[in-house]
């Protein structure tokens, strides 16, 4: 990966001009006023700071890689392999987490701290809890990312579900527009999904809007879905094995 | 194309997704629109249509200009060499063999949404507005074509610039938004060095009679000369440069 520098250097870029778009969009928006949704103009350029870092470190291409694995066939060598395919593929969406962590997410968010007014918490605790919660909001997104793949099992052609996939997920997560800013039955309706504990819940987190009891509750709902997210994955698999000996005759 | 009009319901999943992705930018600009009654004084009618004017170059551009890939498909698996070895132009054949029809259906929408909200500003519809509308659909398609052929060029010389055009992308999008709520460095930078504020807010101005912006959305075609320009001459000397895969 490090083979390609001009990859990693326009990388950065990339998330420090995509913060910049959002917080001169947001300080355009606020204009006067104060307060838009329970976030203050600072807490708002703190948030769209870490939800896009956050998004640095739980992004991957899972996917992509898996339905790819599908389409040429060489799923069938990794299935006989000793060891769950689904696992591996996670251990290797953690390993590209990690690395993007440190090259990607600590990096741009120095610049982003330098370039907008972010205030982060200085809490230890809140650091801790923060990073717990970026740990689950890089299992729950991969899991989704390993459902989209394994459809490509039973669907012809997934590409426009990725590609939907991937809208989808930037935008009821929380990433582009704070769920609380939404008109009422649509965040109503974002609160039963899972999305929101991607990006949404960890940011309101981490830019202090929510405390106390409120930051357990985060943790459980993540919990919960990490949890519930585990049933089609594991369904799939075992579908997906079935399918595979029919197709191997 | 035949390829691609072979699946149906490919096509059709393109169209979705592609809409899809559009709707989201909607959402955003309907959600900001309820927390607040003007962007850098812009409303949200006159927001929605800059929004409306981009999709249409954009659309046409994203139909006939199909860069996305070029390095690994032509560079990297040496299919350059057949395209160079055939008597018609070399970009040309590249165009003609990559054109992506769904994507067309956004400038449809686009135009759509100028008539609707055009329609709740009050906007006179002139006699030059439908030509208006072409030429700088045109000049926005040829300063996309210029900046993307310029990067695309880049990878006769270098084995990865793959990075760049994502990086393009994302900043093509500040060109939506009225380019006024941002700060100067960036104004400056979007019109004058990466010059998409010219495939949105500029010319759109034009048609919004805003008048602090006309004298820079007559200015459109000559950016999108110049910068078609730059692409393909930065194109031609890439190609000239090129020894084949590999080998």
């Amino acid at each position: 990966m490090l083979a390609y520098r001009i990859n990693y250097y326009s990388g950065i870029l990339i998330y420090s001009l995509n913060i910049g778009v959002n917080y001169f969009t947001w300080m355009a928006i606020y204009g006067n006023g104060d307060s838009l949704g329970g976030f203050t103009a600072t807490q708002m350029t703190s948030y769209v700071a870490v939800s896009w870092m956050a998004r640095a470190f739980y992004f991957n291409n899972l996917d992509r890689e898996i339905s790819t694995d599908i389409r040429d066939g060489s799923i069938a060598i990794q299935f006989i392999r000793p060891y769950n395919y689904v696992l591996v593929k996670m251990m290797q969406g953690l390993g590209e987490g990690m690395f993007r962590f440190l090259l990607f997410m600590i990096p741009g968010m120095v610049i982003a701290m330098l370039l907008f007014p972010v205030q982060l918490p200085t809490a230890p605790s809140a650091w801790a809890g923060f990073l717990v919660m970026l740990f689950f909001s890089f299992l729950i997104n991969s899991q989704i990312n390993i459902i989209t793949g394994l459809s490509a099992f039973f669907v012809e052609n997934n590409e426009g579900m990725m590609r939907m996939k991937r809208v989808i997920v930037d935008l009821f997560s929380g990433l582009i527009v704070p769920i609380s800013l939404f008109p009422d039955w649509l965040s109503s309706v974002l609160k039963v999904l899972p999305f929101q504990a991607i990006t949404y819940l960890p940011g309101s987190v981490f830019t202090g809007r929510v405390q106390g009891d409120g930051i357990w509750n985060v943790l459980g709902i993540q919990i919960v879905w990490f949890l519930a997210l585990l049933i089609p994955i594991v369904w799939l698999y075992h579908a997906a094995r079935q399918r595979l000996f029919v197709q191997g005759g | 194309m035949k390829t691609r009009l072979t699946y149906r319901a490919d096509f059709w999943v393109e169209v979705v997704s592609d809409l899809l992705f559009q709707a989201t930018n909607f959402i955003f600009i309907m959600v900001i629109f309820m927390h607040t009654d003007s962007l850098g004084g812009w409303n949200q009618n006159e927001v929605v249509f800059v929004y409306g004017f981009f999709m249409v170059p954009f659309g046409v551009f994203s139909c006939f200009v199909n860069l996305w890939g070029f390095s690994e498909r032509y560079i990297v698996k040496g299919e350059m060499d057949r395209i160079l070895t055939r008597p018609a132009h070399n970009l040309f054949q590249i165009f003609l063999e990559n054109v992506d029809p769904p994507a067309l259906m956004g400038s449809f929408i686009g135009i759509i949404i100028m008539a609707i909200s055009g329609g709740n500003l009050g906007l006179p519809f002139e006699w030059w507005t439908i030509p208006a509308l072409i030429i700088l659909t045109l000049s926005a398609v040829a300063i996309y074509t210029g900046i993307y052929t310029t990067l695309t060029s880049l990878s006769f010389y270098s084995d990865a610039p793959t990075g760049i055009l994502p990086l393009m992308y994302n900043i093509q999008t500040y060109g939506r938004y009225p380019v006024t709520i941002y700060n100067r460095a960036i104004q400056v930078l979007l019109t004058w060095i990466i010059p998409f504020a010219f495939v949105g807010v500029y010319p759109a101005a034009l048609f919004l009679q805003r008048d602090e912006m006309t004298s820079l959305a007559l200015m459109t075609p000559v950016v999108g000369a110049i910068f078609l320009g730059i692409g393909l001459l930065a194109w031609s000397y890439g190609v000239r440069r090129y020894k084949g895969a590999g080998s």
